[in-house]
């Protein structure tokens, strides 16, 4: 069944990605003790492009996500920035070599203020703190994104969700990445909250940036995504590009082929509704 | 700098973090008020209960005893602080980071021993003999440091361990003398009981701790505004130095009526105003706070989480080190008692009474200034009343209790605000 889907995609819509490819991921595989997390995984990000990267609970997501950015390097398979192979063997290599990661647990610290969570780690002269510096550079920072923060010296505890994503965001642009992961955005943020940041992923494509970002929901991929990455139990399950592609082909590329639990829920109503038909017409 | 007041507020001359107009605007100096009762009621009540606790604390005192307030004992008072105060400035760097270490005392008391054995028993010059004490604690530092980022020990544990063992090594180094005293002509024990600065010199130091405090602001304010941020006006800053300068003319005055300021007192406060910038003002200081408040996220920006850790036990065990000293040298005697009984909790529980939250992430270093005023005055205040310790004992635990509520409420109050 899955070796079916498989054959189809490849040989049905693969799209390429749109512009100058600055990431390239080539036979990534993982394994966590006898679990094959990643198997063969190949993907580009361009420049100024938006990779959703989709796949049912386990499809190894977010341990591509990690691999990137140094958490757990792969076993083997090779990773390119801009055409230079690297080896990334923890976060501080990933963050050198330009790869920002957002993790989903947002991980800012409640009881500093804004400035001091953007500049955790990089403060400006360590030994006697440029808090003015980092203030205006905060703003900048805030305004490039058109962020509405009311103050950048309130404790991150009294934001709200959306502005939380924004700081963590933000504190990840600071590096100056050419690559930023995002996981899962917009989770748990209300209707104008995913707005909020699904306008940031459209700015940060249209500074030059290549983004990935892990998302559950089809509606924030269509979006804001160019092309469509699917993992399936830690394989490419399909390269899909937004516009030609509807999400229920999607869907069908994450649940894998076509019999699996939405279209047998389909057919289960088709069949029940031929019943009735019948019985009315025997009536 | 200019000295006007501050032009009228339009869209174009407001600061640039002032822009946004959910922000509320608080200008001079009722704005100033203003902000901070907002911020009390928020649930951040910064040094507040305290400050009411040792006004509560004076008044019923001395209105039982009218000695209690007198010169002569606020002085007294100054000088047992100092020892227990610096012990507990150690205690504030590990709640920070939301550790504890409950081996202060015993470390403290180690640290006498080995200063009277040393210096007095073995007759090794008392600088060196110090010196060795104190390097003994930074050792133990070391190892708890060690013990929590390498084993993964609680340092609940780990420190209760060393509670009892240096305790120990404390009995062993006195050995069967049990009790040394140190000659009440070496420098150590003059420094710790009848050294006082010249009355002039306590009131020159006032006045310079206030010019430094207005020069600080100013230079702070002119830096803002030439980035374009919202700056202190000068008014506020001028109001600001000079209520510092009248108060601490005013301690020192009323010091100079009695003894004076004693240098171990000035040690202990300047100790406390470096910790203070050491935590605000640097990046270490910074990633303290990151990691009381969330170690997780402090490891991902790439912080060096291990040794923040050992710093921070490496400082409380030197602390409670130097602290020894300064108590077996106000004592002018190192026994098998030095350290134990009340002080370790008491060290811990000045740090939590002056405001440092258990729970981390929260606090600074004047909470162990103080939190240590208020557990020596109610201490002072009963031996004025001939309470035995018992009733001591009681009051104190009742009061650190109460801090502790506060210090819970106060969190509780900041999540129904939205803070954590």
């Amino acid at each position: 069944m899955e070796t079916e889907t498989s054959t189809n995609v490849t040989a049905g819509v693969m799209a390429t990605p749109h512009g100058e490819v600055v990431l390239r991921m080539r036979g990534i595989s993982k394994s966590f003790g006898s679990v094959q997390a990643l198997t063969d995984v190949d993907l580009d990000i361009a420049a100024g492009e938006v990779v959703a990267l989709v796949g049912d609970n386990g499809a190894g997501k977010t341990t591509l996500v990690k691999v990137l950015a140094g958490v757990h390097p792969q076993d083997s398979g090779t990773i390119e920035l801009q055409g230079e192979q690297v080896s990334i063997d923890n976060p501080s290599t990933a963050i050198s070599l330009g790869i920002a990661t957002v993790f989903q647990d947002l991980a800012l610290c409640e009881n500093l203020d804004v400035v001091s969570n953007l500049f955790l780690g990089r403060e400006l002269s360590k030994k006697r703190l440029d808090e003015v510096t980092m203030e205006v550079k905060s703003w900048e920072l805030l305004r490039q994104l058109s962020a509405r923060l009311p103050s950048v010296r309130q404790p991150a505890s009294s934001l709200s969700g959306g502005q939380r994503q924004t700081v963590a965001i933000a504190r990840s642009l600071l590096g100056e990445p050419r690559v930023i992961l995002l996981d899962e955005p917009t989770a748990a943020l209300g209707v104008a909250q995913t707005a909020e940041v699904l306008d940031l992923i459209e700015r940060l494509r249209e500074n030059g940036l290549a983004v990935m970002m892990i998302s559950h929901n089809m509606e924030d991929v269509n979006a804001v995504a160019d092309r469509v990455v699917v993992l399936r139990l830690g394989r490419n399950n399909g390269v899909f590009d937004i516009n030609e592609v509807t999400s229920r082909d999607v869907v069908a590329a994450i649940t894998g082929a076509t019999d699996n639990v939405v279209t047998r829920r389909a057919g289960r109503r088709s069949t029940h509704r031929t019943a009735l038909a019948k019985e009315e017409f025997d009536s | 700098m200019s000295t006007k007041p501050e032009p009228a507020v339009t869209t174009e001359a407001r600061a640039l973090d002032r822009q946004d107009e959910r922000v509320t605007q608080y200008a001079g100096l009722s704005g100033a008020l203003k902000s901070t009762t907002a911020r009390v009621r928020s649930g951040d009540l910064g040094a507040l209960p305290v400050v009411i606790g040792l006004v509560l604390i004076a008044i019923v005192f001395q209105v039982l005893n009218p000695l209690f307030l007198s010169s002569r004992n606020l002085v007294n008072l100054t000088l047992e602080a100092s020892s227990v105060g610096v012990i507990s400035l150690g205690v504030v760097c590990v709640l920070l980071v939301g550790e504890i270490d409950l081996s202060v005392g015993s470390v403290s008391g180690l640290s006498g021993a080995i200063v009277a054995v040393l210096g007095v028993q073995q007759g090794w010059p008392m600088p060196l003999a110090i010196a060795t004490a104190i390097a003994t604690g930074l050792l133990i530092g070391i190892i708890y440091g060690q013990a929590f980022t390498r084993f993964g020990m609680p340092s609940f544990v780990a420190t209760l361990a060393g509670l009892l063992g240096f305790l120990g090594l404390q009995l062993f180094v006195l050995g069967a003398a049990g009790s040394i005293n140190i000659p009440f002509d070496s420098g150590l024990v003059r420094f710790a009981q009848q050294s006082f600065l010249p009355r002039p010199v306590a009131y020159l130091a006032a006045a310079l701790v206030a010019l430094v405090v207005l020069l600080v602001g100013l230079e702070n304010s002119r830096a803002r505004r030439k980035a374009g941020l919202s700056a202190a006006s000068l008014q506020l800053l001028l109001i600001r130095s000079a209520v510092v300068l009248a108060a601490l003319e005013f301690a020192a005055w009323y010091l100079n009526r009695a003894r004076g300021v004693s240098w171990m007192f000035l040690f202990f406060a300047i100790l406390v105003i470096v910790m203070q910038y050491l935590f605000t003002r640097t990046g270490w200081g910074r990633w303290v706070y990151a990691i009381g408040g969330n170690v997780e996220a402090a490891r991902r920006t790439g912080i060096n989480v291990r040794r923040v850790y050992q710093s921070v036990f490496i400082l409380c065990s030197g602390f409670a080190a130097v602290g020894g000293v300064l108590a077996a040298a106000r004592l002018g005697s190192a026994n098998q008692s030095s350290g134990t009984g009340d002080i370790n909790l008491n060290a811990i529980a000045a740090a939590v009474i002056g405001g440092t939250s258990l729970f981390g992430g929260r606090g600074n270093a004047y909470s162990a200034l103080l939190g240590t005023f208020v557990i020596a005055s109610i201490s002072s205040g009963l031996t004025l009343l001939n309470l035995s310790s018992s009733i001591r004992f009681m009051i104190t635990g009742a009061v650190l209790a109460l801090a502790v509520a506060v210090d819970s409420l106060a969190r509780r109050s900041r999540a129904a605000q939205g803070g954590v």
